[in-house]
């Protein structure tokens, strides 16, 4: 069992979702080089999260949207994107007893495929949301909401926002959340109670550089076998759990740069991730423009770089969900970026392919094997 | 006294009001724009939404004026609105 989207799968119809801050686009490929793709699909609509569901003999795609104007909203499709289906109250909408009004969706998350219909939502402001209807109504998780950290979280540069939900595959009491900035956080009762989770990530930024909480993790992702282990991009350093998040050691020795946004881990193979270096925080840009992912294959220990049909110079940073990987074996990468380029490779990062060129800013990629 | 405001809905909204430019709320000797709003509410959930926030407030980058003039100018949402008059739904210049 895996916590991706869906369960590994043969080869297939390959559903590449590409949301970028003016539209959405949706491809399709039987081959993964080859795409053929639709949209934009609501235009001038900035797509921040994108959550393709596998499970239950379907395909739906869901989509967070914002408006500049219009606010934002969620929607779904069960056709691949020729019908859009949005909830007459909103699929989330904050209580008002909270005073409080949705920003943006930050991410989807459908659960493990032994909990269908079970859909998770990271919003701004900072709040956790569940779904048992597929993603058409969410509920506010209460214990998040009223944290007592609450007040001392803060805003990155994007927005105050959970922007990583994990639920563990292995158990249902225990779900991960990032959030930037507030760092890790982690319910082992289903949401009722969560604690920070962030010893050993720094955050040169504070006056402790190493807080309970208040680090700027930009994301996290979760070792497909072992639940207990995961991988984070901090906003300077990159880090692995080997406990759930009790404690985390850094990894980053190999990397060019420790700074980045977005960290995959494979589908089913355990310690195999991949990172995107970005040069600093004040330098916001791939290394001496040569934008490369690294993967690592041992957990962390050692780092390769891999840019085989990556385009030179790149002056544009990938961010936090503008990267994928699919659940085909070998895995599919994806990744684009802030100049509209996306690129895609079927052998694990072997080597890409541009798929898509000068698209408005990428902000979220999800791809999935699929039924068609 | 009674009757009807006309609200004017903008182009990229129309799809959800089914596809139509006004509509007509009834007023009946005058409403306060946050009354017409909850009415739309009723027929037009998913519209409502995206001029208001879900407290209710307008949200950033809409206007609406009432016969040209801006309700956050007057009273706001409190702002009252009699028969024969018109509501304008505006966005705001924005975005890049």
């Amino acid at each position: 069992m895996t916590n991706n989207e869906a369960k590994p799968q043969g080869r297939g119809t390959t559903l590449l979702a590409v949301g970028t801050k003016k539209g959405l686009w949706l491809g399709t490929s039987t081959d993964r080089s080859n795409f053929t793709f639709t949209g934009p699909h609501f235009l001038m609509h900035e797509i921040p999260s994108i959550g393709i569901d596998a499970r239950d003999g379907r395909t739906r795609i869901l989509v967070g949207l914002r408006s500049e104007h219009w606010g934002p909203t969620v929607a779904h499709s069960d056709d691949l994107g020729t019908t859009w289906q949005e909830p007459d109250q909103g699929a989330i909408s904050f209580p008002s007893d909270t005073g409080a009004a949705l920003e943006r969706v930050w991410q989807i998350q459908p659960d493990s495929e032994d909990r269908p219909g079970v859909v998770w939502a990271g919003c701004e402001p900072i709040s956790l949301w569940k779904s048992t209807d597929g993603g058409e109504h969410f509920e506010l998780n209460r214990g998040l909401w009223e944290h007592p950290h609450r007040s001392e979280w803060g805003a990155g540069f994007g927005g105050a926002a959970a922007h990583t939900v994990l639920p563990s595959p292995a158990d249902p009491n225990t779900i991960h959340v990032a959030m930037s900035t507030g760092g890790v956080y982690r319910s082992t009762d289903a949401g009722e109670s969560w604690e920070a989770r962030n010893k050993g990530i720094g955050a040169y930024f504070m006056p402790d550089p190493l807080p309970e909480f208040g680090q700027c993790v930009h994301k996290v992702a979760r070792d497909p076998n072992n639940p207990d282990v995961l991988y984070a991009q901090n906003h300077h350093g990159v880090y692995r759990t080997d406990d759930a998040g009790d404690s985390w050691k850094s990894i980053a020795e190999g990397l060019p740069t420790d700074f980045g946004f977005t960290v995959l881990t494979h589908p089913s193979r355990s310690d195999t991730a991949w990172v995107v270096p970005i040069m600093a925080d004040g330098e916001r840009i791939p290394p001496q423009g040569q934008l490369a992912v690294h993967r690592t294959d041992d957990g962390g220990r050692s780092w390769t770089r891999l840019a085989d049909g990556v385009v030179e110079p790149d002056y544009n940073v990938v961010l936090r969900d503008a990267a994928a990987v699919d659940t085909a074996e070998p895995a599919g990468v994806y990744f684009g970026t802030r100049g509209g380029s996306v690129y895609a490779s079927a052998n694990e990062g072997g080597s890409f392919a541009e798929v898509l060129s000068r698209l408005p800013d990428v902000l979220c990629v999800r791809a999935a094997v699929v039924e068609l | 006294m009674t009757g009807e405001v006309t609200l004017l809905v903008p182009r990229l909204l129309q799809p959800l009001v089914d596809g139509r430019d006004e509509l007509r709320l009834d007023v009946g000797a005058g409403a306060l724009v946050k009354e017409l709003l909850d009415a739309i509410g009723t027929e037009f959930p998913v519209f409502e939404r995206r001029l208001r926030d879900e407290t209710g407030e307008l949200r950033r980058y809409v206007n609406i004026y009432l016969d040209g003039e801006d309700v956050r100018r007057l009273a706001g949402l409190q702002t009252k609105a009699a028969a024969g008059q018109e509501l304008m739904v505006i966005q705001s210049v924005a975005g890049g």
